[in-house]
């Protein structure tokens, strides 16, 4: 081993920078659970009776549920009664009502991630849910989006307030049973976010929610369900960090998208969640269930992720192509260091005709991680000239990381066509000192050729996020070389 | 500026530089030739920080700073250039980017401010247009599917950018035809000037047609084995280097 690779790994060992604990009052639930701590969740939100039948439903299936195989993660099996199902600050009543009414901890503690809430320094032109351990604290732009018939508000509110909405689409993209985590979120979700575009609307600004777990031993369990009516457009954006802390965390969300007839629904999430220290210990178990369901005709979603955080990230963010000439597209970066597992992926559900996706999928692995690409193209008979174009890239920092790529491919229509192309390639030492003799660090060299490798992905970005991508980027590989 | 004196280097367990002394001055333009597998790219890269080599002896002072300590980046930005004999690719970094990115460090070194993007671009416009390349290139990933003497040509591209002091060029004649070998020359000799030195490492009397030396050196089995002015070069040409090494 040469003085260079020893170099990559030192620039891997970069601290997380947004390990710090906020210390406030919380209500938080004794671990465990069973069916009393539901029906004690479900009333502290007031919901209306049919969420509570909801739930029990959906945890009496998980029940019967084995647990997932991992395929190519290792994890420890999880105690599911060792975790508290819900922790919300403190507050005099149901969450609170104005910005006045957050602890000014909290309002710290989102300034410090760079998401200022208070009224006056509010980023422009984003609207941005906030959501605290188990319950939403804050959403901003509120009136003015009502102004324009935009529904967005914490999930909890609109299941009171909207429950119409919330009958006809919560499940009815990701169903209850469909898998393990999908099954217990819906039986012990705590909050997320709600978006209703009606109409013909263009969403006059992007939404987004910043998700943070803050107390210890509590899972996160987030649902998120956005509708764009027909011939609407709405860009969403996530966001997420977590404290530093020895022990897993657990962070199990389902995210529902919902479009209609020439609706758009652009969503973007940046990932990073604490992935644990340089020897594997603690870090945030992330298991999502994210599903678009391209319902109408002519309709869209592209989802784009950049996930540098997590100890462990199992994800497949798919679209179901139901409408004819829909459109499903897949950008995504996921970045592993150390001991971090990535298993990511999407699955494109092609059954209207002519509908197409695009999957650009990069992959970097640095240190000891693991990075799995697993993507599903499946073309049902209907989905008559169906395309799909697939592009996997993976990229190697130093020599003990790995990188796996398992396309599946099913096709019942002949007319289909499919293109699949994937590359793996490495840093070179050869590059880093050409890099370095034109007066760059080892460090800004890394990060311009990842960047580089990135590019594709990250101008389907939000321009703020794009920014805010790359300078992680640059972070989760900070220590790779030296 | 450049003072090598008995400098020793192995790689692994072999001995490739024997004992190596060269003076250079500012203003001065040295060119060392010698046979293949000499040692004369390893020279090259130990000055300029490779890792992967061991120096067992002897010193280098650069502007009376010992080199040998500094990393690679650091003697970059004080001013040391290699233009790589091989130039790597670097697939989805532009050209224009990496060269942005270069500039900026060493003047962040020098403790100048970042350069405004109007004036790079004008300049880096410039220069390209003196090498006669064409501007696509500059949006290009870094020699990604260049030819040869394309590739050679981007090295006195970013050579021409940042405006090294000591100037290292490891064959960068081989490659190039001939009309390209004259607008390299004409980019090197346009970089002549009393504060800046050349080391060229050739095979070719041709090139220092272009560019005249004031010295040439045979390199031969790890050492300079023979010194001497422009004529040297001819007489090389002529005979070879067998009568050097029997000598
Ligand atoms: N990584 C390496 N491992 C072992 N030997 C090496 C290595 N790199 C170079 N060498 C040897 O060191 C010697 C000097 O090589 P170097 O590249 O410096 O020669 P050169 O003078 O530049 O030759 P050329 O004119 O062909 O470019 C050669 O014998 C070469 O095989
Ligand atoms: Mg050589």
């Amino acid at each position: 081993m040469s003085a260079n690779n020893d170099e990559i790994n030192n620039l891997l060992n970069q601290d997380y920078k947004q390990g710090f604990i906020t210390d406030i009052q919380a209500d938080t639930f004794p671990v465990g659970l069973n069916e009393e701590v539901i029906a004690k969740l479900s009333k502290v939100k007031n919901e209306p009776e049919f969420m509570l039948e909801y739930r029990l439903k959906a945890f009496r299936h998980w029940q019967t549920m084995p647990s997932p195989d991992w395929a190519q993660l290792k994890i420890e099996p999880i105690d599911y009664q060792e975790i508290s199902y819900y922790s919300a600050p403190k507050s005099k009543d149901n969450g609170p009502k104005s910005l006045d009414e957050i602890d000014p901890e909290i309002l710290e503690a989102y300034k410090k991630l760079g998401i200022p809430l208070a009224e006056q320094e509010q980023l422009a032109g984003i609207a941005v849910d906030a959501v605290f351990d188990s319950v939403s604290v804050a959403t901003t732009f509120k009136s003015k989006l009502h102004e324009v018939g935009v529904i967005f508000c914490p999930i909890s509110e609109a299941i009171r307030e909207h429950s119409e909405l919330i009958k006809q689409y919560l499940s009815s993209v990701v169903p209850v049973g469909d898998n393990f985590f999908a099954a217990l979120n819906s039986a012990v979700f705590t909050d997320g976010s709600f978006v209703y575009i009606p109409k013909g609307v263009r969403c006059p600004m992007e939404l987004s929610t910043y998700f943070r777990i803050n107390a210890s031993n509590t899972g996160q369990f987030e649902r998120t369900l956005i509708i764009a009516d027909e011939g609407s457009y709405v860009s969403y954006l996530e966001g997420c960090s977590a404290p530093q802390r020895d022990e897993n965390q657990l962070h199990a969300a389902v995210v529902e998208l919902v479009i209609l007839k020439d609706a758009q629904i652009k969503y973007s999430t940046v990932q990073n969640w604490y992935p644990g220290d340089k020897e594997g210990k603690g870090g945030i178990y992330n298991f999502v269930t994210k599903r678009a369901d391209c319902r109408g005709e002519n309709s869209k979603v592209s989802w784009t992720q950049v996930e540098t955080g997590s100890a462990i990230t199992w994800k497949y963010p798919s679209c179901v192509l139901t409408g004819d000439n829909s459109v499903g597209e897949f950008y995504s970066v996921a970045v592993t260091n150390n001991l971090q597992q990535a298993d990511t992926g999407t699955k494109m559900i092609h059954i209207g005709k002519n509908s197409t996706s695009t999957i650009i999928s990069k992959g970097i692995s640095a240190g000891r991680a693991q990075n799995t690409y697993r993507g599903l193209v499946k073309i049902l008979k209907s989905a008559e000239n169906a395309r799909n174009h697939t592009q996997c890239d993976s990229l190697l920092v130093g020599d003990k990381c790995g990188a796996h790529t398992f396309p599946y491919v099913e096709v019942k229509q002949p007319t289909a066509q499919i293109e699949h192309e994937a590359t793996t390639s490495k840093i070179s030492e050869d590059q880093l000192f050409f890099c370095q003799q034109r007066g760059l660090s080892a460090e800004d060299a890394v990060s311009m050729i990842v960047n580089g490798f990135c590019k594709q992905v990250f101008k389907e970005l939000p321009m703020e996020f794009a920014v805010e991508a790359q300078a992680l980027l640059g972070l989760s590989l900070e220590g790779s070389v030296g | 500026m450049l003072k090598i004196k008995d400098l020793t280097v192995n790689i692994g367990t072999k001995e490739i530089l024997k004992g190596l002394n060269l003076n250079v001055k500012a203003g001065e333009i040295h060119a060392i030739m010698g046979p293949n597998g000499a040692g004369k790219s390893t020279l090259s890269h130990v000055l300029s920080g490779k890792s992967g080599y061991e120096v067992t002896g002897g010193s280098v002072t650069y502007n009376g700073k010992d080199l040998l300590e500094m990393p690679a980046e650091i003697r970059a930005r004080e001013g040391v250039f290699l233009a790589f004999q091989y130039p790597v690719e670097i697939a989805g970094v532009t050209n224009v980017y990496l060269l942005k990115a270069a500039l900026n460090a060493i003047r962040k070194h020098k403790g100048l401010s970042e350069v405004d993007a109007m004036d790079f671009l004008t300049l880096v416009k410039s220069k390209t247009k003196a090498l006669d390349m064409d501007e696509k290139f500059l949006y290009r990933a870094v020699n990604e599917g260049f030819s040869g003497g394309e590739k050679k040509r981007n090295e006195i591209l970013q050579m021409a950018m940042l405006e090294p002091q000591m100037c290292i060029l490891d064959e960068t004649d081989s490659g190039l035809d001939i009309d390209a070998l004259r607008i390299v020359a004409d980019g090197v000799n346009a970089l002549r000037s009393e504060n800046r030195a050349f080391i060229m490492v050739t095979h070719y009397q041709r090139l220092l047609d272009y560019i005249k030396p004031d010295f040439v050196h045979v390199l031969a089995d790890g050492k300079i084995v023979k010194s001497g002015g422009a004529e040297l070069a001819l007489e090389l040409e002529e005979k070879g280097y067998g009568w050097l090494e029997q000598a």
